[in-house]
């Protein structure tokens, strides 16, 4: 009686495995890829940055709705968040995205030179596909006990600096960006510029890979004096610390332009053309605007404000090609052995 | 506990005293304290706000069942594997075997994002199979085959490490006297092996589904981040923890902790039985009377 259980037993076990192996083979990879051509519910993936989650999460409801009910297709939008540069290499590297709505612009052109999405995708929106932007500002503990102003300031032994890595973060692409600009702005050279940023990498205790990883850093382990980022994760930073951080404008920052565009290459093959390109141009509509401002995004075109009687500080802003354009940025200044390489050493804060 | 005890170490010393409170307090400061804060904090709102930020948020209960999808899934193949491998290099001698043995234990060594990566250059659309695979209209990384690759990847060496030992230890004996007495392969392996190693296969399933579950680096690098399709359970607590949802973070960390509690108890309960086995082994080496000792189930 026993063996012949065990016997059994061992039958099915076998079964059971080799029919999931066969599921699985078959299986394998299961997302049909032109059920929109039939007039079924679409389903978009936006392959997005860390600090977008909550303004997707808002746009893609409000298009859901908008695009049901002008083109009678429901439509689902999946949203996927990362580091700017890890997810333009995910997108490369097969990740299905209908659309990239990435931090910077050679993120974007990468995937386009990897013949995903057409060279000419700067010119398919308002403002070479730019839908919204935002400013670098700091973000400072309560009170701001180090008095910290300005750009100046950050080049102080007493201070240290939490902002993400440049090599894999646009917002700290950016954050350096700023820096280096601020410095030709107040009358600096750049030899002075790389002196300043030396300076402010070498106060930098933690180079986080993504935006949200140094925010952890700087709001949650309470590591550093001042956290640049971006004005949109500032407010939500400052809002989730109860009080406890605040923000700093300082006089000049750098105006930070996250481009979006349709990979081309995937939405033709899944038939979803119609639908990300709707969603794309979805984000300049009055509608989406005001949703943008809500997150602390400013808007293109004649910006509503972040809430009902609240203005946007004003701040004097220059765009990357102040400092040389983003192919010349990239080059000089994140590529192996470029400046940032050149002037950073990890380092103990003591 | 019945194992007889050196008898200095009756009479505790200072010293003893002082290692063993040390030890008491490193596990009390670096295990037990972190643990009990994630139930704290997961626990913090009342158990129907923990409820609710693991029922009622539809991209958590993807997670929750994704895992304990890929996890099973990556199980499974790690049994078959790992009982093939282990009754191959128990059993047989051949040219390139302790090479073998080495290359079992190579995705404990190797670093699980490296383990991600490489996955991504084979199976990635600019990767070797890349081609293939988008012409078959299959996709690998970026989607579920991918999380059960690399999970299947970093838990490999699990279930193999467990049965080798036993299988070597017990000897082919009893196999050869199953197919003198003209039982086929498969009642070999049903009737002889399975019953000696089955503690040990389960000892290790544990192990490895334990790993699976939890498995956070290869899976980081080929999940793709999707938002109720490709995120697993401790990739969920990561995404939950960084858009300020403290709570709702702990909840999913709650039942990853709680299933290794589970696994602990699995693991103590599995680990005494292996101990008798081998015990009964050891008597059946040297046995009074060698048939009423074989005989026993």
């Amino acid at each position: 009686m026993r063996l012949q259980a065990q016997r059994i037993g061992g039958h099915r076990v076998v079964a059971v495995a080799g029919t999931v192996i066969a599921v699985m083979i078959a299986g394998a990879g299961c997302r049909p890829p032109s059920s929109a051509d039939h007039g079924g519910p679409i389903e978009l993936l936006n392959v997005s940055y860390d600090p977008t989650r909550e303004l997707y999460r808002d746009i893609n409801d409000s298009f859901a709705r908008s695009y049901e009910a002008e083109h009678g297709r429901p439509v689902t939008v999946k949203q996927s968040h990362a580091a700017s540069g890890s997810q333009a290499r995910a997108v490369i590297d097969g990740l299905e995205a209908d659309v990239i709505t990435l931090a910077v612009w050679p993120d974007v052109e990468a995937v386009a030179r990897a013949g995903l999405v057409r060279q000419d995708w700067q010119q398919r929106y308002d403002n070479r596909s730019v839908p919204y932007h935002s400013v670098v500002v700091f973000v400072v503990r309560k009170g701001n006990p180090k008095d910290i102003r300005d750009w100046s300031d950050l080049s102080r032994d007493d201070i240290s600096i939490i902002t993400p890595s440049p090599k894999t973060s646009g917002n700290g692409k950016y954050s350096f960006l700023a820096a280096w600009g601020s410095v030709l702005k107040s009358g600096g050279t750049e030899e002075d510029a790389r002196r300043f940023v030396a300076a402010l990498y070498k106060r930098t205790p933690v180079l986080d890979t993504g935006a949200r990883g140094a925010t952890a850093t700087f709001s949650q382990k309470g590591i550093g004096d001042v956290h640049l980022t971006f004005e949109n994760e500032a407010h939500l930073e400052v809002a989730e610390a109860q009080g406890n951080l605040e923000i700093v404008y300082p006089r000049w920052s750098i105006r930070v332009d996250p481009p979006v565009a349709v990979v081309d290459q995937n939405v033709d093959r899944r038939g979803t053309r119609h639908a990300a390109e709707a969603y794309l141009g979805f984000l300049y509509t009055p509608l989406a605007r005001t949703l943008i401002a809500k997150h602390h995004f400013r808007p293109w075109g004649d910006a509503p404000p972040p809430a009902a009687g609240e203005a946007w500080p004003p701040i004097d802003t220059f765009d990357v090609d102040f400092v040389g354009g983003w192919p010349r940025a990239m080059e000089l200044f994140f590529t192996e052995d470029g400046v940032f390489d050149a002037i950073y050493q990890p380092s103990i804060p003591d | 506990m019945n194992r007889p005890v050196h008898a200095a170490a009756r009479t505790p010393t200072p010293i003893a005293v002082t290692l063993v409170v040390a030890a008491w307090a490193i596990v009390g400061l670096f295990v037990v304290v972190p643990l009990a804060s994630v139930f704290r904090e997961a626990f913090s709102g009342g158990v129907g706000a923990w409820w609710a930020a693991l029922a009622h948020d539809p991209d958590t209960r993807h997670a929750i069942w994704l895992s304990l999808t890929v996890a099973p899934l990556a199980v499974v193949f790690n049994t078959l594997f790992g009982v093939a491998a282990a009754w191959l290099v128990a059993r047989f001698r051949f040219p390139g075997r302790s090479l073998l043995i080495t290359l079992f234990d190579l995705p404990f060594s190797v670093s699980p994002v490296v383990a991600g990566l490489a996955l991504v250059l084979i199976f990635g659309r600019q990767g070797l199979l890349g081609p293939t695979l988008a012409a078959l209209g299959w996709k690998v990384i970026f989607s579920w085959p991918g999380l059960v690759l690399a999970t299947t990847f970093v838990t490999l060496p699990l279930v193999v490490r467990e049965l080798l030992p036993v299988m070597e230890s017990i000897g082919p004996e009893e196999e050869m006297a199953a197919v003198s007495l003209g039982a086929n392969g498969w009642q070999v392996f049903t009737r002889v092996t399975l019953p000696t190693i089955r503690w040990a296969l389960l000892h290790g399933v544990v192990l490895a589904n334990a790993r699976a579950v939890g498995e956070f680096g290869a899976v980081y690098v080929v999940s793709g981040h999707i938002a109720g399709a490709t995120d697993t359970m401790p990739l969920r607590v990561e995404k939950l923890f960084q858009e300020y949802r403290q709570p709702a973070s702990m909840a999913v960390a709650s039942v990853l902790a709680g299933l290794a509690l589970v696994t602990l108890v699995a693991k103590f309960v599995i680990e005494r039985r292996l101990g008798a086995e081998s015990r009964e082994r050891q008597a059946i080496r040297a046995p009074d009377d060698p048939v009423v000792e074989a005989a026993r189930p």
